[in-house]
């Protein structure tokens, strides 16, 4: 294991005021001794990444209720990829269709959460991806 | 086939389970003359339709008129819209209900470039008068009430609403209807602002007095606590902050000179009915009698109809699970029956599939069901109030006002509503009490159906889910664009120029609003000359 906590990036991309999800899970990464950078509402894909590059965050997590998670995920998705953090997890959640979640997958998007599923199935599902993911650049 | 699923430990004694509601709330094992306060029990407990209307506004509730069964429908373009409307009122359907994507809600056009991806994904998408006029087409503006579901921009999407009930001549006399015009809880919950809060409040003031003069069945503002709830507040926190957005309408109505019957009996109140059926049910009387009272003898109205507390209910969208989806038609059905037992004016039931996506046709024929076997096959809308006098919902509705009253003069002693809301005080409380309502479900202290018991391992989903095609984003633009070509664009500059002259100065601004949407002005542009004069509002981010 790291010695340093590992280092997540919540936002809420685009036009979506539904923060209650991402407040609670932003809540849930701290007590499970995570960091978190919360960015609030009204992120576009750009301030997002640039403010992962910033805090060289091990994970950027998504929110997105307003049925627009294919544009975002995927412009989040290819900007990592152009600005050399295609080895930091994708992850996140809201009301995202299992189709569009396979779809998502295909373009090296985690696997995304909803309603329903429990905070600690996140933290869960990052401490595992973290140890089997190893940085590109260690 | 699957297993029959049991709890482990629910033949385990009832010891150590926590009785309390889905709000946290302790209850006793039984309630008795000696919990009710001396004032609600027997005869001193008021009819319905006697003030302080606790048991309902009118003294025979449904038998006089059944609540409006008014489903929320909007997605894909204003013509996929109408018909969806159309679909609701051949079914039945007694009113109308519009759902704006989010750039609407926004205040922008669907070309806007944080709009991509976003249009008529969760909403009907209307950028000008030329979408109202197909949102609306062949349907009797005059015989069915509408409800528009939008606030920051409410006032010039509404005058969009009234420039095509002008082009097709029905009087504005004539015109019945919501707007939701509700900025407050926009800041607290749903955050969907443009402004700071000023120019908002001066904005909704305007629209209450314009409406009074002009529109006098409209009802001006929905004030809202389902928004509230929904972002994790608790029954008390969403009575309590609701009520105090409407006393600061009250208030800044006042403080402009209008007088309190003028514009009381045209507000309106929207509630949501979550699964604690006898806590949501205490909630709805108790919002009622707080209303009542606050009206007649704080601010002084004398018109009895600006005491009642007239509202509609949503059931609780965050109470459904997208785990099998089918057993939420019985939580939904729960939640509806606590809104009509509550005294309801309308209601909105959820469909089965909504933690899914937007729901899908047969998904909301079935919640629209759900209410008419409520009113026609349940036998409850033949009483007034059925519950009043039971020791339990009474003393429930004596506590939710009692707490409610607490948080009013905590909020007084911090300067009003805004103030708090500046301080971030209701959206640090309501996100306390979303994480503990979490805690609770991840610990087991609050049972979620098929989510953290009784859950089906092996389930399949077997329930349509609606898709938007990419095409109506496609389809808008270009109808946008074509539009920009084709309209005076003199007469739109000039109207945008009066209206940006008229936001600097202090005169109402609905005529100028009606003057930008009678020549195709879209709301992006009028959003942007507001902007110009307004500024925008931004949030501390914080969880």
């Amino acid at each position: 294991m790291s010695e340093h906590p590992i280092k997540v990036v919540v936002g809420k991309p685009g036009l979506d005021g539904h923060d209650r999800g991402a407040k609670v899970v932003a809540r849930a990464l701290v007590e499970a001794g995570m960091e978190v950078v919360y960015l609030g509402l009204r992120q576009t894909p750009e301030s997002i990444v640039a403010a992962a590059l910033e805090e060289d965050a091990d994970v950027i997590g998504l929110s997105v209720l307003s049925g627009a998670h294919m544009t975002h995920f995927t412009r989040v998705r290819a900007l990592m990829e152009e600005n050399g953090l295609g080895d930091r997890l994708l992850t996140g959640g809201g009301i995202i269709p299992t189709k569009d979640q396979e779809t998502l997958s295909k373009l090296g998007v985690g696997k995304l959460f909803g309603p329903g599923d429990d905070p600690n199935a996140i933290v869960g599902y990052i401490h595992e991806w973290m140890a089997t993911h190893p940085r590109g650049d260690v | 086939m699957a297993q029959p699923i049991t709890r482990p430990d629910s033949q385990a004694g009832d010891s150590d389970r926590e009785f309390t509601t889905v709000s946290g709330r302790a209850v006793q094992p039984v309630y008795s003359r000696a919990d009710v306060a001396p004032d609600d029990l027997g005869a001193n407990l008021p009819l319905p339709g006697e003030f302080p209307y606790t048991r309902g506004i009118h003294p025979s509730m449904y038998r006089g008129k059944l609540w409006t069964m008014r489903q929320f429908a909007g997605m894909g373009t204003a013509a996929q819209t109408n018909e969806r409307f159309r679909f609701l009122l051949e079914r039945g359907q007694t009113g109308l209900s519009t759902a704006f994507d989010n750039p609407t809600l926004y205040g922008w056009d669907s070309d806007h470039p944080l709009a991509e991806g976003e249009v008529g994904r969760t909403g009907v998408a209307v950028d000008s008068l030329q979408d109202m006029e197909r949102l609306f087409a062949s349907i009797p503006l005059d015989r069915v009430s509408t409800s528009m579901t939008i606030n920051a921009p409410a006032a010039w999407i509404f005058t969009m609403f009234l420039a095509n009930a002008e082009r097709r001549g029905i009087p504005f006399e004539k015109l019945r209807g919501t707007l939701q015009n509700d900025i407050l809880k926009e800041y607290i919950a749903q955050k969907e602002w443009i402004f700071p809060p000023q120019p908002h409040m001066r904005l909704i003031t305007d629209l209450v007095s314009f409406c009074a003069e002009h529109v006098p069945q409209w009802n001006t503002i929905s004030i809202s606590g389902y928004h509230i709830r929904e972002a994790g507040a608790t029954a008390a926190q969403e009575l309590a902050f609701t009520l105090q957005d409407g006393f600061t309408y009250v208030e800044h109505a006042l403080a402009a000179g209008m007088s309190i019957d003028d514009f009381a009996p045209r507000l309106s109140f929207f509630f949501n009915s979550h699964l604690d059926f006898f806590e949501e049910i205490a909630k709805l009387r108790a919002a009622r009698r707080i209303w009542a009272r606050h009206m007649k003898e704080r601010f002084g109205a004398q018109n009895p109809r600006s005491w009642l507390c007239r509202f509609h209910v949503q059931t609780a969208g965050c109470s459904l699970t997208a785990q099998q989806p089918e057993v939420n038609i019985v939580r939904t059905a729960i939640e509806a029956l606590a809104g009509v037992l509550g005294g309801c004016q309308s209601l909105h039931t959820n469909s089965m599939d909504e933690a899914l996506a937007l729901p899908s046709d047969k998904a909301v024929e079935i919640a629209l069901r759900t209410q008419q076997v409520i009113a026609f096959e349940s036998g409850v809308a033949n009483v007034a109030d059925p519950l009043g006098g039971s020791y339990f919902v009474e003393r429930l509705t004596r506590d939710l006002e009692d707490e409610a009253e607490a948080y009013f003069a905590q909020i007084e002693r911090m300067g009003g509503m805004i103030k708090a809301i500046e301080k971030g005080f209701p959206q640090q409380e309501i996100t306390r009490s979303a994480y503990e309502y979490q805690r609770a479900v991840s610990e087991k202290r609050k049972i979620v159906v098929g989510v953290n018991e009784f859950a089906n391992e092996d389930e399949q989903l077997h329930i349509p889910i609606l898709e938007i095609d990419e095409s109506v984003e496609r389809d808008q633009l270009a109808a946008l664009k074509t539009l920009r070509e084709s309209r005076d664009n003199l007469a739109v500059s000039a109207s945008l120029e009066a209206l940006e002259r008229a936001a600097r100065g202090k005169e109402n601004l609905i005529p100028s609003l009606l003057d930008c949407s009678r020549v195709y002005a879209t709301e992006g542009e009028i959003t942007r000359v507001l902007i110009d004069v307004f500024g925008e509002f931004r949030e501390q981010a914080f969880f």
